[in-house]
């Protein structure tokens, strides 16, 4: 006990300060090692992409195997249909969960437990999502299909697309509410009119980050959409879709494919980007000016 | 509305009852035995967990692989998750702030397949023909085997032996790592920040260093919340298709080597699904997808709940 007391202040004091230092530097270095693989990505996929992407990625369709050239026209437009039927389920039934926890239900137990399931299902592996689909829609139907490609993605975006739209709603101040409703508005009418419309900019992006999230999805597309080396509009039939294609490409023996992936891959990223940017925007203006 | 909203429910349920009847199958056949027990090869010994040719279906090697990867992605990712969660919240300069928050979320919305697209073409040759050789000349250190050979960790025949072919458990756990990083650093970060500043001025307060109020006045006080969101990262590696379908080199293999090839529960349903020709054999890979559903069901609700725990009370945040 004396011992302890007898060792110099000088050196206790200098040794905190040194492990002060340690743990800043530390904490700097993971910072560090953490910004770096996400900029070696970034590099690598931009400068990979761009030298591989022209005009051809975006009008022809793949070429066979050995030829040069071709691209994906038939994978994005495939993505956008697939990105299409998805919006239709994922979007109205998610803006409407999401009403529902902030306005209607707010504090009770039903939305409480909604909330607790939802955040759980955005954690449950999209391949497992993929595999429900698929016993669902393609093993009755006997045939892969864009409309099940479509669904899975649309059931993927509802509990995402339900808590941004109810976090906008929270974010909306009550005085907006109580202006309405102390107007004889009924409350129906007030959440509907007023209160989503004030939240529109957010629930929006919100919407659009489900949707950047879904567009990057491989796994349930395996064995719904299945992907198509040809133009398809038949929502009855197998379709193409960017993500598929780049993993089928990356995976190939053929060096013009792998070209094809790192371009498919910009593209991807760039919507990404885009979508997170604007989700941040908007957030970080806290809310939306132009109603309160 | 509420229908929307319970529409959720109503999700997990048709999950949950798809995946059981289609399961079925292969669940009368194998039984509870599926999870852990295994054929031994006549001739070769060796024994054979997974052979859609002669019907044998095993899941053992794929429990294995998720786990191998996944404790592998946190030992990396979790020292780092937390320094940059401590650096971002308590010493970052203002203006520097914003822009690492974002790009640690950046990395968040980076798809998986992107992801599998630049472990292949980058991190696989670097792990073959830097990394790789440098970890098996550092555990066959010959005064390291005599110190540590009981361990069976070291040597020809340890964690680092055998073949490298660059792919494999640990090139599968490096890109997880990366992938669950942003998700533990941006949950670690919302605890810390729901920390009252009133608990770091009182150790400030009381004569404390910087590293030493962040010990004991955040982290001592989020740490629930820290490991909630481990978990949740965990979840999200058990769960990694894509990335690690690319990597991990699809063998149905169990080997203490983290250099060897392997497969995960995720990747194999990915590579076979589209492939299995018969029903026990896409009974089988269904019954994996069930199991996994059901670990990260029970691994994201506690989760949640740890998270909950320290963040109620304070806003609710976007992203």
């Amino acid at each position: 006990m004396v011992t302890t007391r007898k060792k110099p202040n000088r050196v206790r004091s200098a040794m905190r300060t040194a492990a002060d230092h340690l743990a800043t530097g530390l904490a700097i270095l993971a910072t560090i090692l953490v910004i770096a693989p996400l900029v070696a990505i970034f590099i690598y996929l931009v400068y990979k992409g761009t030298s591989s992407l022209n005009l051809a990625f975006f009008t022809q369709v793949p070429k066979p195997v050995g030829e040069a050239g071709g691209g994906m026209a038939n994978a994005i437009g495939g993505s956008a249909v697939l990105l299409g039927i998805a919006s239709l389920l994922g979007v109205p039934i998610g803006i409407g969960g999401g009403i529902y926890l902030a306005e209607f239900g707010r504090g009770t137990r039903l939305a409480n437990a909604i909330r607790f399931t939802a955040d759980v299902l955005n954690g449950v592996p999209s391949i497992v999502m993929g595999i429900a689909i698929y016993s669902l829609i393609v093993v009755p139907q006997h045939h892969f299909s864009a409309f099940s490609g479509g669904v899975a993605l649309g059931v993927m975006m509802i509990p995402t697309v339900t808590r941004t739209t109810e976090e906008m709603l929270l974010m909306v101040p009550h005085s907006v509410r109580e202006a309405a409703l102390g107007l004889g508005v009924p409350n129906w009418r007030s959440v509907m009119s007023i209160t989503l419309k004030t939240a529109s900019p957010g629930v929006i992006t919100g919407c659009m980050l489900a949707f950047a999230r879904v567009a990057g999805e491989t796994a349930p597309l395996i064995f719904t959409a299945f992907g198509n080396q040809f133009w398809s509009a038949s929502l009855n039939q197998p379709i193409a879709a960017l993500p598929l294609q780049i993993y089928v490409y990356a995976i190939s023996p053929y060096d013009e494919w792998h070209r094809l992936a790192w371009a498919g891959a910009l593209v991807l990223i760039v919507l990404i980007v885009f979508a997170v940017s604007l989700v941040r925007y908007v957030a970080s203006r806290g809310i939306l000016k132009g109603a309160s | 509305m509420l229908t929307c909203a319970a529409s959720i429910f109503g999700i997990v349920l048709l999950i949950a009852t798809e995946l059981v009847l289609r399961s079925q199958m292969s669940w009368h056949k194998f039984g509870l035995s599926f999870f852990y027990k295994f054929n031994i090869d006549p001739d070769t010994h060796l024994p054979v967990f997974w052979d859609p040719v002669g019907g044998t279906f095993y899941a053992l090697p794929f429990l294995y692989g998720t786990l191998v990867t996944s404790l592998v992605a946190l030992v990396i990712a979790v020292p780092l998750a937390i320094g940059v969660a401590i650096f971002l919240t308590e010493m970052c300069p203002k203006f520097l702030r914003g822009p690492l928050a974002f790009t640690t979320e950046l990395l968040a919305a980076i798809p998986s397949v992107v992801y599998g697209l630049w472990a292949i073409f980058v991190l696989v040759p670097l792990l073959r023909e830097q990394v790789n050789p440098l970890l098996v000349s550092v555990f066959s250190f010959p005064p390291l085997v005599k110190a540590f050979g009981w361990t069976g960790l070291v040597g020809a025949n340890g964690i680092f032996g055998g073949d490298n072919y660059g792919l494999g458990f640990l090139a599968a756990g490096v890109i997880l790592a990366v992938m669950i990083l942003p998700i533990i650093s941006s949950l670690t970060r919302e605890v810390m920040n729901a920390v009252p500043n009133s608990q770091r001025e009182a150790v400030l307060a009381l004569g404390a260093t910087r590293w030493e109020m962040i010990r004991m006045g955040v982290l001592r006080n989020a740490r629930i919340g820290i490991v909630g969101s481990v978990i949740l990262g965990l979840g999200r590696a058990l769960g990694e298709t894509m990335a690690v379908a690319m990597v991990i080199g699809g063998r149905p293999e169990i080997s203490k080597s983290l250099l060897s090839l392997g497969n995960s529960m995720a990747s194999v349903v990915a590579n076979e699904f589209s492939e299995a020709s018969d029903d026990l054999y896409l009974s089988a890979l269904i019954e994996i997808g069930l199991a996994l559903f059901i670990v990260t069901i029970i691994v994201n609700a506690l989760a949640r709940v740890l998270v909950w725990a320290v963040t109620r009370g304070t806003p609710a945040r976007v992203q």
